[in-house]
């Protein structure tokens, strides 16, 4: 158990190197263009080189990388070349502003898709089971721009009655995270959905489900005492690789509402080549992606005593 | 006894199967109306030409709402766009672009994560270690991610989606490969070809790849759904086909801004594009329904 976990720990640090390096070489590719989008495109060529030098840009690729880590490894993050502060000063905030943003999915999400795929997985091939099923393929076939469009129409333009951007410039407010939430929950809640009703009806056809109903226990009891629990195992995990999934999902719905979280970020430093935030953002992703794994790997054997570590 | 009269009677039998299973579809409604969804939008992308009532490219009149008649006698049905483009025109032309490129873009990405695949499940050892290691790498960033720095980085072109498509899906594409050549290397089958001494990407194609073949399709068409979707962000995030051309995706981003004037302008892109993934959606669905039945 430690030992699965240490080696975790390793897989993950050993991702995040290669990771890091293969991001060094691919922003290479195209080192010229940094400059032109810090200095504008009437910048002499002699500005640019200036600039170049001065960060470091004429120094071997090895070098500036093993600078990079080094000072990685001690926190600290280096300077974003578009904001012109430490990275993790425009970093955390982003990141805990996405984490509001995918704690209030996920409140949405789980509730929802457990409880629909119980009752679609319950009875597979009632009304009730098909009428779930193709309604969450149905939102899960329509993108998050899509619905963002769809239901920014309906309810900022229709309605009237919710804020079109997300920006939280005065402060939190609880009514512009209404849609980005909704519009990921739409996108998100299909698969959880069918996820469940995959596992529950799984178990329901399950020995031991039919030696319950035959001894002539109620049904809500096989239900809740018998089926759930087993039938909650494959979800917890699907839940857990969301986590994961909403890092990288939230960057079509911040673009769109103007939300200024982690993807926001990430997709703007994308564009300008802001080498330090990439590869910080993408350490965080790494880890996130490892984490969640690794806890939901770790949950499942807790879960489900049938599977050890071997 | 020569290979080839070996190999006839299989193909036809791999024939025969496809027109059962395209036969077996035909219980499943919901796979049907998927079927339909898509061969709607293949004919649409097909006639194109023919069917769209102005060139895709062409600025009439800007701001027109659906229903409006054109100055030389056409209706702009949908409407048009900012800068006067007939919407629907665009659609039908957008529908070839996306038919284009989102097949192509999953066709690259199996037959890269395919071989992959084979060889981790069927050498093993440390050809797995290694070919693991590497989508695990890759699978570990959050696809998006990938997409956005690859696209920012080599620039937007059509080719370049392409390629950005397929390095991102081809190691979810070899962890399926691999998991199910895992499950089928200890067939009989596939000891019968290893004692005839056959070598072993024989094995591979001819022996694993077929009966592979199953789940595959059912992968293949969810995923078609996915990169038409991918293609449609990208195009959203404005990293998508350069401008003129119709894109999908490029006509939500260029028009929301004015959304809420003149909604139609991105509506009806979001219809098209939503419609589409649910025809590859349902016909997943239907496909994984008569699979499981027999």
């Amino acid at each position: 158990m430690m030992i699965f976990v240490l080696r975790r720990c390793g897989t993950m640090v050993l991702t995040m190197l290669v990771v890091s390096l293969l991001l060094f070489l691919l922003l290479e590719i195209s080192p010229g263009n940094v400059a032109t989008k810090v200095l504008g495109p009437y910048s002499s060529e002699e500005q640019r080189n200036l600039w170049l030098e001065a960060h470091g840009y004429f120094d071997p690729i090895y070098e500036r990388y093993f600078r990079w880590l080094g000072n990685f490894v001690i926190g600290d993050f280096g300077d974003s070349i578009r904001f012109k502060v430490p990275v993790g000063e425009v970093l955390w905030p982003r990141l805990a502003n996405t984490g509001i943003l995918a704690l209030a999915t996920l409140g949405v999400v789980v509730p929802v898709s457990l409880i629909l795929g119980v009752l679609a997985g319950m009875r597979e091939g009632s009304t009730l089971d098909r009428t779930i099923s193709v309604s969450s393929i149905v939102t899960t076939s329509v993108p998050e721009f899509a619905s963002a469009v769809l239901l920014s129409a309906v309810f900022v333009f229709l309605l009237d009655i919710l804020p079109g951007t997300s920006g939280m410039s005065e402060g939190f407010d609880l009514k512009q995270l209404i849609l980005p939430v909704m519009v990921l929950a739409v996108y998100d809640f299909g698969y959880v959905t069918r996820m469940t009703r995959a596992s529950m009806a799984e178990v329901m056809l399950t020995h031991y489900i039919r030696t319950a109903v035959l001894k002539g226990l109620p049904y809500k009891t096989v239900i809740a005492r018998h089926a759930l629990r087993n039938a909650l195992i494959t979800p917890f995990t699907v839940i857990m690789l969301q986590i994961n999934w909403l890092l990288s999902g939230v960057i079509v719905v911040e673009y769109y509402f103007a939300y200024k979280g982690f993807g926001a970020l990430l997709l703007e430093a994308s564009l300008n080549s802001d080498i330090f935030v990439i590869e910080a953002c993408a350490m965080v992703a790494v880890f996130v992606a490892v984490a969640t794994q690794t806890i939901a790997d770790v949950g499942y054997t807790y879960l489900n005593p049938r599977i050890r570590f071997s | 006894m020569s290979e080839q009269t070996i190999e006839i009677p299989r193909r036809e039998s791999s024939i025969l199967l496809a027109f059962k299973s395209l036969a077996l579809l035909r219980e499943s409604a919901v796979g049907m109306v998927g079927l339909a969804i898509i061969l709607f939008w293949v004919l649409v992308a097909i006639f194109a030409d023919l069917l769209a009532p102005f060139p895709p490219n062409a600025t009439i009149m800007p701001l027109v709402m659906p229903g409006t008649e054109a100055p030389d006698g056409g209706m702009f049905l949908l409407g048009t766009d900012h800068i006067g483009r007939d919407i629907l025109s665009r659609i039908m032309h957008g529908a070839r672009q996306v038919l284009i490129y989102g097949p192509l873009a999953t066709v690259c990405a199996y037959s890269v994560g395919i071989p992959m695949g084979l060889a981790a499940g069927y050498v093993g050892g440390l050809t797995d270690e290694i070919l693991s290691f590497v989508a695990n790498v890759i699978l570990s960033f959050p696809v998006l991610v990938l997409y956005v720095i690859i696209i920012a980085t080599i620039g937007a072109s059509a080719v370049n989606i392409v390629v950005a498509v397929t390095f991102a899906s081809a190691p979810g594409i070899m962890r399926i490969v691999r998991g199910l050549v895992l499950d089928l290397r200890s067939r009989e089958y596939v000891f019968a070809a290893q004692t005839r001494g056959e070598p072993p990407w024989r094995i591979m194609a001819v022996e694993i790849l077929p009966n592979a073949r199953g789940p595959l399709i059912v992968d293949a068409c969810l995923r078609l759904g996915y990169v038409i979707i991918t293609i449609g962000v990208l195009g959203f995030l404005g990293l998508g086909l350069p401008p003129p051309d119709p894109d999908w995706g490029g006509m939500i981003n260029e028009t929301r801004q004015m959304a809420m004037a003149f909604p139609h302008m991105a509506l009806f892109p979001c219809l098209a594009i939503s419609s589409l993934v649910l025809g590859f959606n349902l016909l997943a669905d239907g496909l994984r329904e008569v699979s499981l039945r027999d």
